[in-house]
């Protein structure tokens, strides 16, 4: 009887060729661990070239897992297992391996042409070199063929199978539920049977090697992790942030209207939204960025809630327009599915490093709200927030997501939509003055005392017509106006309306438990975005040392919660860690003059939170050090 | 007051409008000829606006008339357009806060905060790219945008292109005066080559656009140009323009006293404008000239049109001007009759006016389609919760 050991957690990493289906493969293992009651953290890391030439480096497409009995916050630094299809696979990801790591290699593509592609003199499967690893080489293609060679398929298309024989075996070989994947084919292949059932054989047969040979003598058990009692369901960060819009407009009983235009990583939203017509959905695919956002903004003018979603580059075309939006003061939505820049940069991969861009990259002073979502789930609720604020305030909010929110998924607790809050757009259908002669007149600039938000009056209501645009505004009347004395008090309305946002904004919690000694930490970590997930693992991980170390994390980047400076004041030491060069770090020491500490990583990956944890443990010791 | 009050509220305006007043698609949308009588339009040629509630009451040009001061050159072509176009809006019948004008910017993109209605004065070029936004939002709306020929054909280059293609129910008033007037003086996309501004001393060296060309090019479902001191024409074009469903584009020759003055003098002046413009009426032969003594043929051979004495060839030999050609070529040939350098000729009329389905029209159809599926919140209850689920106790 073969043994099975009960682990907490384990990160695979499938790793082949942009070709091979690891996306889909990792997708699925995702899936199948979610309903097991897994918690769960992905990282697809793919190509921006849509097929690299096959067998090299730069087509390696890879897809990380991390699986748990508890809540976990990142997909992993390290692989446990690498599943490793060809040898620019096996090259690629090596290095992440811990020693002792486990690679289950596909030893059919460990050709001595493949292997001389990608530098390998020898072949690392039989030359002794990963002797301190657990290497498993298997001929999944051989095997994959074999087992599907009834269907008639040619070589190739039988061999493509090779995925699901792979996914069978790990299914296996960590006691998966299999019935996820097998409705999943069935459903995908429906109008091509004999791939459908050439895939569900290779599953299957995957499996069935696993159980049938002797080449695994261990399996593993992750039990499922303790959630809050509920519904669940799977959701990456631009599923969710489709969902979150579709929500809001709807509880808004506002049409929304998208406009687009198709850009890594934010495509995606474009492709779900469109697929929601029955919504009240709109999108409007336009010939460029500029036109995206224009297009939704003419849609807010005339009352519906505009959107737009684009990555970096985009924001920096959208500029002018958002700038506009700031001065006729309409509801806008833009979402920027952050990548690393500047310019193309890595399309596919994550970076944090258009804040500044966000906050002040407008000619004038034109300021936003900005939100961020920490987590693939937390993009649902920050739309939410997003257009709760655009509605209330008449602005443009943006709300700044990344890559590896974008395609990264997790557990999600699927909120009951009917008990989501209504928010009223409140549109103006009566004059809201009255002229020196004493008529009823409609001021389109005459401000909510409270929220200083102006009026929403949307074309086809009666007596309200009125023109706006992007000169100057006279007080009140949203005439034309070069009156000096009027730009500068409206320069500070809209900075003040902006600010007053403060008011939506809960104040921040901070998670510092009392020590023993009943003291508190004296180093705080600050983060904003997905370096959340980061964060809290490397935070957890020094607090199991015995350290005491804060945090707090922001969603709220314009403007900031109002006890923030507060908090950044009462601690020892501050430190930011962002994946960019200290952008947030440059706004707080501006804003509340306190030294903190940037933490930067720019590599187009998340943060390690390994080496976060470890330099925490440094900082902290550091500061204890000199208080002895 | 909701959304929902509003809509409804709007809802109701138009039921009560209904089968009585509001404007129905006839069956052939197509406007007729340039020359075609004046008076209110009624449903009979105007699917353009179908969909736009109309006014309980008659309005008056006064009634479009806004409180602000008119602020541009004393003698610029821009006052005779507004004018002409205020004289006209209470023609089409429409309820005045349905109407939309959206400008980008230039001096005649000043237009809208003139007209009293609905108005949006946005930012350099994006203006078609705005009023797609106004006229797929809403089809109870009519949508005009307002431009010049730097907005239009520099920077906003490409928005006009792909509002053209699209064929979004709009109509786009081009103000044409082939010259940068708010910038004080540069050349634009439409001066004629070797054009000497202040960025051009030596004079300019790049082939100017013909937007009537271009937007044939694009497939423009309605193409037409007029003058801006012609106020009949005028009239009678935005007439058609605003009947025809679908993307209008309306070239609008404009003189600019201080920077480009008498750049249409050829076709303005009584002394030459007989021979200079070339006017084209469907279904008419192209004649023109002092007593008709000009007229234009195409060559059978290469579809290209020449300017001929009618007396060598004869009236029978003149080409009859098809606007309702399915293929654009035949107004695209018409349209390189017009002069590239300083304008001494240039055809005026309708290009093009066929029939096609709208970006607009076909996009709300799809969203109401999708509607019939359901679209309350158990509806959307079940999409946010998708089909793999699993519950923890």
């Amino acid at each position: 009887m073969r043994q099975v050991h009960t682990l907490d957690r384990v990160v695979i990493r499938f790793a082949g060729d942009s070709g091979d289906g690891m996306q889909l493969t990792g997708d699925r293992f995702t899936a199948d661990s979610a309903v097991f009651g897994n918690d769960i953290s992905t990282l697809p890391n793919f190509p921006a070239e849509i097929r690299a030439p096959a067998g090299t480096l730069p087509g390696v497409s890879s897809f990380q897992l991390h699986f748990a009995n508890y809540d976990i916050m990142t997909p992993g630094d390290r692989p446990d297992v690498l599943v490793a299809m060809n040898p620019a696979a096996l090259k690629a990801n090596i290095a992440d391996l811990p020693r002792g790591g486990t690679i289950i290699a596909d030893k059919a593509d460990f050709t001595k042409r493949n292997l001389t592609r990608v530098g390998y003199d020898s072949d690392p499967l039989t030359d002794d070199s990963l002797a301190d690893y657990q290497v498993h080489a298997l001929d999944l293609t051989g095997m994959t063929i074999e087992a599907v060679k009834r269907f008639g398929l040619s070589r190739k298309d039988a061999s493509r199978a090779k995925n699901m024989f792979a996914l069978g075996l790990l299914s296996w070989l960590y006691h998966r539920p299999t019935d996820g994947t097998i409705n999943f084919l069935t459903a995908k292949f429906a109008s091509k049977p004999d791939i459908r059932d050439a895939n569900l054989t290779a599953f299957k047969a995957g499996y069935a090697f696993g159980e049938t040979t002797e080449v695994f003598a261990v399996t593993y058990e992750v039990a499922p992790a303790p959630m809050p009692a509920g519904k669940y369901r799977q959701i990456s960060g631009n599923l969710a942030l489709a969902y979150g819009l579709i929500t809001a407009a709807h509880k808004a009983g506002l049409p929304l209207f998208l406009g687009a235009y198709p850009i890594t990583p934010a495509s995606d939203v474009l492709h779900e939204l469109s697929k929601h017509k029955r919504f009240g959905v709109t999108t409007f695919q336009a010939e460029d960025e500029i036109a995206g956002v224009g297009a939704a903004l003419g849609a807010s003018f005339a009352g519906h809630l505009g959107v737009t979603t684009t990555s970096g580059p985009g924001v920096t075309l959208k500029a002018e327009t958002i700038g506009l939006a700031v001065m006729t003061e309409l509801p806008l939505i833009v979402c920027d599915i952050q990548r690393a820049g500047p310019s193309t940069g890595m399309p596919t991969k994550t970076e944090q490093a258009d804040l500044l861009q966000v906050m002040f990259g407008r000619n004038g002073e034109a300021p936003v709200p900005v939100l961020a979502p920490q987590s693939p789930s937390d993009c649902f609720d920050t739309a939410l927030e997003a257009v709760r604020i655009a509605i209330k305030y008449r602005t443009p909010v943006i709300l700044m997501s990344d890559g590896y929110l974008a395609n990264g998924a997790e557990p999600w607790l699927v909120p009951d939509v009917a008990s989501i809050p209504a928010t009223d757009p409140e549109f103006t259908a009566q004059t809201n003055a009255t002229d020196k002669a004493g008529n009823d007149v409609f001021l389109p600039y005459r401000r909510d005392p409270l929220t200083l938000a102006r009026p929403w009056a949307i074309p086809g209501t009666a007596g309200l017509e009125h023109r706006i645009g992007g000169i100057e505004k006279a007080r009140d009347t949203g005439e034309v106006s070069y009156d000096p004395a009027n730009h500068e008090e409206m320069v500070r309305l809209r900075q003040a309306k902006v600010d007053g946002v403060v008011r939506e904004i809960p104040d921040l919690v901070v998670d510092d438990p009392a020590g023993p000694d009943g003291r508190h930490a004296k180093v705080l970590v600050l983060g904003w975005g997905s370096t959340y997930g980061p964060i809290v693992a490397a935070v957890r991980r020094v607090r199991k040392t015995g350290r005491q170390v804060a945090y707090t994390h922001l969603r709220h980047l314009n403007p900031f919660p109002r006890n923030l400076g507060a908090i950044l004041r009462s601690y020892d030491r501050v430190i930011v860690p962002e994946m960019n060069l200290g952008q947030l770090a440059l706004l707080l020491r501006a804003k509340y003059l306190v030294d903190v500490h940037s933490y930067s990583r720019v590599r187009g990956l998340p943060i390690s939170l390994s080496e976060l944890a470890r330099d925490l443990e440094f900082e902290v010791d550091q500061l204890e050090r000199t208080d002895a | 007051m909701t959304a929902q009050d509003v809509r409804s509220a709007l809802g109701t305006t138009r039921a009560e409008l209904a089968s009585a007043t509001r404007l129905q698609p006839p069956t052939d949308s197509r406007s007729e000829a340039v020359a075609a009588p004046s008076g209110p339009a009624t449903g009979g040629g105007a699917t353009g606006l179908a969909g736009v509630p109309l006014s309980l009451e008659p309005l008056t040009r006064k009634d479009f008339t806004s409180d602000q001061e008119v602020r541009w050159c004393p003698g610029c072509g821009d006052y005779a357009v507004l004018a002409a176009f205020q004289g006209f809006m209470p023609e089409l019948g429409i309820k005045r806060e349905n109407t939309v004008i959206v400008s980008g910017i230039g001096c005649s993109s000043r237009f809208p905060y003139y007209v009293e209605s609905y108005g949006l004065h946005s930012i350099h070029g994006r203006a078609t790219a705005i009023a797609t936004g106004v006229a797929t939002a809403r089809d109870d709306v009519a949508v005009f945008v307002i431009t010049g020929d730097g907005d239009a054909l520099s920077i906003g280059g490409n928005h006009l292109i792909h509002v053209l293609r699209r064929n979004v129910n709009l109509t786009i008033l081009l103000f044409n005066n082939r010259i940068y007037g708010l910038t004080k003086g540069q050349y634009s996309p439409t001066s004629e080559l070797g054009k000497i501004t202040k960025s051009t001393p030596m004079g300019s060296l790049d082939n100017p656009f013909n937007p009537v060309s271009l937007a044939l090019g694009a497939e423009a479902t309605f193409v037409a140009r007029t003058i801006d001191s012609d106020r009949k024409h005028l009239t009678s074009v935005l007439r058609a323009a605003t009947a025809h469903r679908g993307a209008s584009l309306v070239e609008i020759y404009q003189n600019c006293p201080i920077f480009n003055d008498g750049a249409f003098d050829a076709m303005k002046d009584p002394s030459t404008s007989a021979d200079a413009i070339i006017p084209v009426s469907h279904g008419e032969p192209i004649r023109f000239g002092v007593d008709g003594r000009l007229g234009v043929v195409r060559d059978p051979a290469t579809g290209a049109f020449r300017v001929v004495d009618v007396a060598e060839v004869g009236v029978d030999a003149l080409a009859v001007h098809d606007a309702h050609a399915a293929d654009p070529s035949f107004a695209f040939g018409l349209s390189r009759l017009t002069d590239s350098g300083v304008l001494h000729r240039a055809p005026i009329g309708i290009f093009r006016d066929v029939e096609a389905p709208t970006y607009d029209d076909l996009a709300r159809e799809q969203v109401a389609l999708a509607a019939g599926n359901g679209s309350g919140d158990d509806a959307l209850q079940g999409l946010v919760s998708g089909g793999d689920t699993w519950d923890v106790r």
